[in-house]
């Protein structure tokens, strides 16, 4: 019979705690950083996409929402010819930015992605790409891959050592 | 002449009673939802209108036009009757309660055994609409609203027979006059706390809501019910806490007595009080077993009851 009483007095003083709801609309909630959000492609620091369409994020995709085409521009450097994520199938995994092995693909901590017309969930390349580098500042692979493009030879990479002549028996 | 003005008083009185009681029925369920929000910690609705009254509206609109559905198994006659007998048997019974010295519906001597009578009607209503519903979730459900009322019914009625004794009057003007010196909280303390249990198993509010037990029972009684008929369901449930309320303040807490302020507002102050501690019993504590609330019942409440009939009983006579 006492805890009754004391539960009732338990309850009756939360009356006067601070209250636990954010009023969304009105007052934005504190979202962490490494939220899984509205995903977005980015560029290198030079600017480049960072995308080499290797199709990875597709292939991790478990509800198969992202479409890529890749191609090659004229100095071999590949890139996605179209790149389509459908965000009515998206769960926000994050598995696309796992398996991503540039850094290109990452998810934000925007989830304001609302629409009234299904088909404009369907996000195209344009849609996705954003200027910056998101949440990799100074990363740019192709300057620490070690393969060879118009304009960088084979190991003129960064930590690169140039290329050991494999037929030569000097050391 | 004053015969005209005398009728004319009285319809008013009825008008205002039943527009009053009306109105606080459908606010409750805002009062309800605020209440339970700031006891965890939430705000509760607070986005249609100021403060979120307009909720109140937006409920209603949304309750009347939803789809009204009988199922084409029930017993139709009885599953439409049923909805309708607790709000009227719940709003019959305000007639007896004294707002204020001049506000009272029916000045009946036996207003209190006209209440009684009233709440056992409203069982009709549980037991028509699980009946009629030809659904087992309801049929239990209505099984057990129709044991736990009945057994509450017992000693709700001997509760309150001390209170009468003191006061010598079934007349419940005449019980909150017998209050004057003293509340009758006091030398009935114990009557009060068995009416206040009786009172909640009656509404069947939280903790005591067996009847429509939603983890066990989908809902109970009103399992079947859609649109309005749910919603008088609702209406009732709301009515009965405020008719308990008002009943606790009268036969318990001095009714309208109460210095400085005029006596409606005295009564509507306690009742609200009272209001509002019933909605903190359905925040804080949970639902018990259904044969723990029969033994509750009969092994606590009826002996406390009866020790208390005896007790002022007694002391009536010694004192006489």
């Amino acid at each position: 019979m006492w805890s009754v009483f004391r539960t009732l007095w338990a309850v009756f003083l939360h009356a006067f705690r601070r209250r636990e709801t954010v009023q969304y609309p009105d007052e934005m909630p504190k979202i962490p950083p490494r939220w899984r959000g509205r995903i977005v492609l980015t560029r290198d620091p030079d600017g480049e996409e960072r995308c080499v369409a290797c199709y990875l994020c597709a292939a991790a995709c478990p509800v198969d929402c992202i479409a890529l085409q890749a191609t090659e521009d004229e100095h071999g450097r590949r890139y996605p010819e179209f790149f389509r994520i459908n965000f009515s199938r998206c769960i926000f995994c994050g598995f696309c930015e796992e398996a991503c092995p540039t850094y290109a693909i990452q998810l934000t901590p925007d989830f304001e992605m609302g629409e009234y017309l299904r088909h404009n969930l369907v996000y195209e390349k344009e849609d996705l790409l954003i200027a910056g580098p998101g949440k990799y500042p100074g990363y740019n692979f192709y300057r620490v891959a070690g393969l060879s493009i118009g304009g960088k030879g084979k190991g003129a990479a960064e930590n690169e050592a140039p290329p050991s002549d494999v037929r030569s028996l000097l050391p | 002449m004053p015969q005209l003005n005398e009728g004319m008083r009285h319809l008013l009185v009825v008008f205002g009673v039943l527009i009053a009681v009306m109105t606080v029925a459908p606010g409750l369920i805002w009062l309800e939802r605020r209440l339970l929000g700031l006891w965890q910690d939430r705000y509760g609705p607070n986005r249609v209108g100021p403060f979120g009254l307009l909720q109140v509206l937006a409920d209603m609109i949304k309750i009347f036009t939803k789809e009204d559905w009988i199922p084409p198994f029930a017993d139709k006659p009885v599953f439409v009757l049923a909805p309708a007998v607790i709000v009227v048997t719940v709003l019959l019974s305000f007639a007896v309660i004294p707002f204020a010295p001049g506000i009272l519906v029916a000045d009946l001597n036996i207003g209190l055994l006209y209440f009684l009578a009233m709440s056992s009607m409203g069982v009709y209503s549980v037991v028509l609409a699980g009946w009629a519903s030809d659904n087992k979730y309801s049929l239990l459900g209505a099984m057990r609203a129709s044991a736990q009322m009945l057994s509450y019914e017992v000693f709700m009625g001997l509760s309150i027979m001390g209170v009468v004794m003191m006061a010598g009057s079934f007349d419940l003007r005449a019980i909150v006059e017998a209050q004057r010196g003293l509340w009758f909280c006091v030398p009935q303390v114990f009557g009060l706390l068995v009416f206040l249990n009786a009172g909640i198993a009656e509404t069947q509010r939280l903790p005591f809501d067996l009847p429509e037990a939603e983890s066990e029972l989908v809902a109970g009684y009103h399992s079947e019910y859609s649109g309005m008929k749910f919603g008088m369901f609702f209406v009732g449930e709301y009515l009965g806490i405020t008719l308990i309320s008002a009943l606790i303040v009268t036969l318990f807490f001095g009714g309208w007595l109460g210095p400085w302020l005029p006596p409606v507002v005295w009564f509507a102050l306690k009742t609200f009080v009272f209001i509002c501690g019933f909605i903190l019993l359905r925040a804080a504590l949970p639902r018990p077993r259904f044969d723990q609330l029969m033994t509750y019942g009969w092994k606590l409440m009826l002996p406390l009851s009866l020790v208390n009939l005896a007790l002022t009983g007694a002391i009536i006579l010694a004192s006489a």
